[in-house]
């Protein structure tokens, strides 16, 4: 007999992805819509795009799905979760939309332990806008507007996101995966359930930090992009359980 | 015995898949799709574990794989 070993997720409608060849929110996408078929809650999950490489998203999720102002999607989400208590909201957030613009209403949303799910996707640099330095570009790295690497006197060091919201009580479930190998995809999988399993469960605010590349703005072969990630960004951003509830371990 | 099937019109020929086939039989084709990419293919279908490595590696979600199961 046949087994379907692999195929495309209920949860993904069947447009084209408009990344860049090798870019990873594609991944992170389908592991996000994989969950939210193995769990059955498509029919009451509302997602929360940006404002950055993943805007469209909206298109690529087959679900309700909203559109937030730049960095403001854990504000949107909050007002979603607040009238339609019911419902699993997540947002989907890069790191130039999450980490900068966006961190006031981050913070806060997880000071508040506002019962939501954030899938945070860190590339190290503004993928839309043409490769500019974001808080989280790493000491050295080279951006457009960093031609000489980022210097710490002069653009200071990257925002360790994980690392600043597990000191909230709001946050509750606090972790940072990879997905740049088949084992690790597998654990960013693992994270992202447990994150919406927190929300369903309603204890508090949750957030997956999914460290992903850009071939494009690192100037670099989808291949070269993995391995340039396991190097550079795993040595500086430990990957890990910041923070988990004892009713989900 | 496992068949796995690319959806050549979508592969945008990244590559990525060819790294983690753990059987090595994951080539570039040599001709182009209609976005101008070389799309990957199996040479050699025969040897395919149906792992879906390949697939769970893909960002376009191209792969679909499908494994014969032994009788009991």
């Amino acid at each position: 007999m046949a087994k379907v070993m692999f195929k495309r997720p209920a949860a993904l409608t069947d447009k084209q992805f408009h990344y860049c060849p090798g870019c990873t929110h594609g991944i992170i996408h389908r592991l996000v819509a994989e969950v939210i078929d193995e769990m059955g809650i498509r029919d009451h999950t509302v997602g929360v795009c940006p404002v950055g490489c993943s805007v469209f998203a909206y298109d690529y999720f087959n679900m309700d799905m909203f559109q937030a102002a730049h960095g403001r999607a854990p504000a949107v989400a909050t007002g979603i979760k607040r009238t339609l208590p019911d419902r699993m909201v997540f947002t989907y957030q890069g790191d130039g939309d999450l980490a900068s613009i966006g961190t006031a209403e981050i913070v806060h949303a997880a000071a508040r332990g506002e019962k939501i799910t954030t899938v945070f996707v860190n590339n190290a640099v503004y993928g839309m806008t043409g490769g500019q330095m974001a808080p989280t570009t790493l000491p050295g790295q080279k951006t457009t507007t960093t031609p000489k690497g980022r210097e710490k006197e002069a653009a200071g060091l990257p925002v360790k996101i994980s690392e600043m919201l597990s000191t909230l009580d709001g946050a509750v479930y606090v972790a940072r995966v990879s997905v740049h190998d088949p084992k690790h995809i597998t654990q960013a999988k693992k994270a992202i359930r447990k994150a919406f399993e927190v929300q369903q469960a309603g204890l508090g605010f949750s957030l997956v930090e999914v460290l992903s590349t850009c071939p494009t703005n690192w100037g670099l072969s989808p291949k070269e992009s993995l391995k340039w990630l396991a190097d550079n960004m795993l040595p500086y951003y430990p990957l890990g359980v910041y923070k988990e509830p004892a009713e989900v371990k | 015995m496992a068949t796995v099937s690319f959806r050549e019109d979508r592969c945008k020929g990244c590559e990525l898949c060819i790294t983690v086939c753990p059987e090595k039989i994951i080539v570039l084709a040599d001709h182009i799709n209609a976005m101008g990419f070389h799309p990957a293919a199996v040479v050699e279908m025969d040897k395919c574990k149906g792992c879906a490595m390949c697939a769970r590696m893909c960002p376009d979600v191209v792969i679909e794989v499908v494994k014969e199961e032994k009788q009991a």
